[in-house]
């Protein structure tokens, strides 16, 4: 029992270890992708040096690198956001206004104990399933709980005592029903198709072959317009450009604008791992998850004939690095479309949403039940 | 009135009429991609170039139009006007005559003279005091199109002119003479008064830089070799 126990914390501690790494490093990320997008250098000053007694010359000789790569600049961040003063303003409530962050940084957190990073490990006679918990509607739980995380956003909005702030939540909150249905009903089409609310399943039966075999059975390849409408109502979920209505920081202000220091950073972090959180949603919905294609548990098996077998360990790792890979790249292109496309008008956003999405959702659902329902 | 006029007039009165979208600008999606195509374009190549530049490869190509100021310093146009100086006789005396001629065509009125009596009578007047307050400074160049004895130039390529006060933007005459010799920081004297000998003891300026190359910023590592990138960025 205790066992088990350790086992559980020690998958939850990992995976927690890895989506605050891959939200952290988005700093990092952010700053030099768009440098390298917009023909410049970007950060590449920050780093500190060691004494001799944590390491001295080659430490340092690291750390001045890793300054020059721009990397330190996170830490750098982090030090900011912990030192700064926390002001709470006199009209605000302090107890919803220091709860408001928490919560959104709390359910964006939590939606990721629903989702598998890798194939379960078989451990002697134990099995080690690769995902915090197994929930059976593991699809609905993950969208509750995204969808949970905007009462932060709107609180912050309503008790930060600044009508601008106000404002801004309530532009978070009807963007947020604007998107979230195109975003459940697009996800309708994926349940059709695999005939599964479980994640864990769905991932398996992506596993399989399409054309004999040559093409994975991934999402994206039976459920396209899916994947399409669902990318663009997860991006308007994540509240950055070019929906990041919002917030919008540089014309319009935004609900957190009273706050400051690490509360500030709780949204911030909130953001970041939001987008890690769209990026695995989309990796596990529609690209296969932890599936490598042709990879199967005994090994590598190709439609041109042929094979490699690989040991379970190795089926493992690949797994784990192929869902760590889909993850980044994900990131990489939410990251590029939000250093390319303008913000929306508001009156577009909700055009976008209402009257584009949810309609295209509808009639994939309209297709797929034809599809499907014909195919049986 | 003639016909080009009016069809212009017309062009500039329909210019702001939005033009209707076609279809495929419409469906939105294609521009996006062709958006995406071209940022995705520009940081692969880059980040292409970053590599190879670490590896010593098309070091001539560069990956970013950034100039890492101060370590990096960008050319100086051969004609920019730049930081006064007060140009010499060659005892070292002021060529300044203290006509008055900069400071009355100063729009900014910045320039104060203070004139004292030259022993020689053909040069008549010589500067006691000569400053200039930057901080009012326009950099029109008026005053060295004024000066009928080539005595205030506008060539000592600093253009890095910066102060924690005010009174930091302040010249002296000693620093006009000598440009660069008032560490960045040291508070500043005003109307500084100098005679003629006190001219002659004042240390021997430096030629300034030649036209297009920019003097050192005062915080850039002086171990470093300061690069300055060629023209075409």
């Amino acid at each position: 029992m205790i066992e088990e126990l350790l086992i559980k914390l020690g998958v939850a501690g990992a995976i927690l270890f890895g989506v605050l790494n891959f939200a952290g490093l988005q700093t990092w990320l952010e700053r030099k992708q768009s440098a390298l997008m917009q023909d410049r250098i970007g950060a590449n000053r920050a780093y500190f040096t060691v004494p001799w007694w944590l390491g001295g010359t080659p430490v340092n000789w690291v750390l001045r690198k890793l300054g020059g790569l721009g990397i330190l600049n996170a830490l750098a961040d982090v030090l900011k956001l912990m030192t700064k003063e926390d002001l709470v303003p006199e009209q605000a409530d302090t107890f919803l206004h220091t709860l408001a962050p928490l919560l959104s940084v709390f359910f964006a957190i939590m939606a990721f104990c629903a989702i598998p990073v890798g194939p379960a490990i078989h451990w002697g006679a134990r099995v080690i399933p690769l995902q915090v918990a197994n929930v059976n509607a593991g699809l609905l739980f993950v969208l509750a709980l995204a969808s949970v995380g905007i009462y932060g956003v709107i609180l912050a909005g309503m008790v930060s005592g600044n009508n601008f702030s106000t404002l801004g939540g309530l532009r978070a909150s009807s963007q947020a029903i604007a998107y979230e249905i195109a975003l459940g009903v697009s996800l309708v089409g994926v349940v059709l198709c695999y005939g599964t609310l479980d994640l864990n399943i769905m991932i398996e039966r992506q596993g399989g072959g399409l054309l004999g075999g040559w093409l994975p059975a991934w999402g994206v390849v039976l459920q396209p317009l899916g994947c399409l409408v669902f990318v663009t109502a997860a991006l308007a979920h994540t509240k950055r450009v070019p929906f990041d209505l919002p917030e919008a920081e540089s014309e319009i202000i935004g609900y957190f604008t009273e706050y400051s220091g690490m509360k500030f950073g709780l949204f911030f972090l909130t953001d970041f791992v939001e987008v890690v959180l769209v990026a695995a949603m989309t990796t596990t919905l529609f690209f296969g998850g932890w599936q490598m294609p042709y990879l199967t548990p005994e090994g590598f098996v190709f439609p041109w004939g042929g094979g490699l077998p690989v040991s379970h360990l190795w089926y493992v790792v690949l797994g784990i690095t192929s869902f760590a890979v889909k993850v980044a790249a994900f990131i990489w292109f939410f990251m590029l479309i939000r250093w390319t496309l303008p913000r929306f008008r508001y009156d577009q956003l909700m055009h976008l949403g209402w009257k584009i999405l949810f309609p295209l959702s509808l009639f994939n659902i309209f297709v797929t039940g034809i599809w499907v329902v014909a195919a049986k | 009135m003639s016909r080009l006029s009016d069809q212009l007039l017309h062009r500039i009165r329909d210019g702001h009429k939005r033009r209707r979208m076609s279809w495929w600008e419409r469906a939105y999606l294609p521009a996006v991609m062709q958006g995406l195509a071209l940022t995705n374009r520009h940081f692969w190549r880059n980040l292409g170039l970053h590599l190879a530049h670490r590896l010593g490869l098309y070091r001539d190509v560069p990956a970013a139009v950034t100039y890492q100021y101060p370590d990096e310093t960008r050319r100086t146009a051969p004609r920019l006007r730049t930081r006064h100086r007060l140009t010499k006789r060659a005892d070292g005396t002021p060529r300044c005559v203290a006509c008055m001629m900069c400071e009355t065509v100063c729009p900014a009125r910045c320039i104060y003279i203070v004139a004292g009596e030259h022993p020689d009578p053909n040069v008549e007047k010589v500067p006691r005091s000569f400053d200039i307050d930057l901080g009012k400074c326009v950099y029109c160049g008026y005053c060295v199109e004024a000066c009928p004895e080539d005595a205030i130039r506008m060539d000592t390529q600093r253009h890095d002119i910066a102060a924690y006060s005010r009174d930091g933007m302040w010249l002296d005459i000693k620093e006009l003479l000598n440009p660069g010799t008032r560490a960045f920081g040291e508070p500043p004297e005003k109307f500084v008064q100098l005679d003629l000998e006190a001219f002659k003891r004042l240390p021997p300026t430096p030629p300034p830089p030649p036209p297009g190359t920019p003097a050192r910023p005062p915080q850039a590592d002086p171990r470093k070799p300061l690069i300055v990138p060629s023209s075409g960025r």
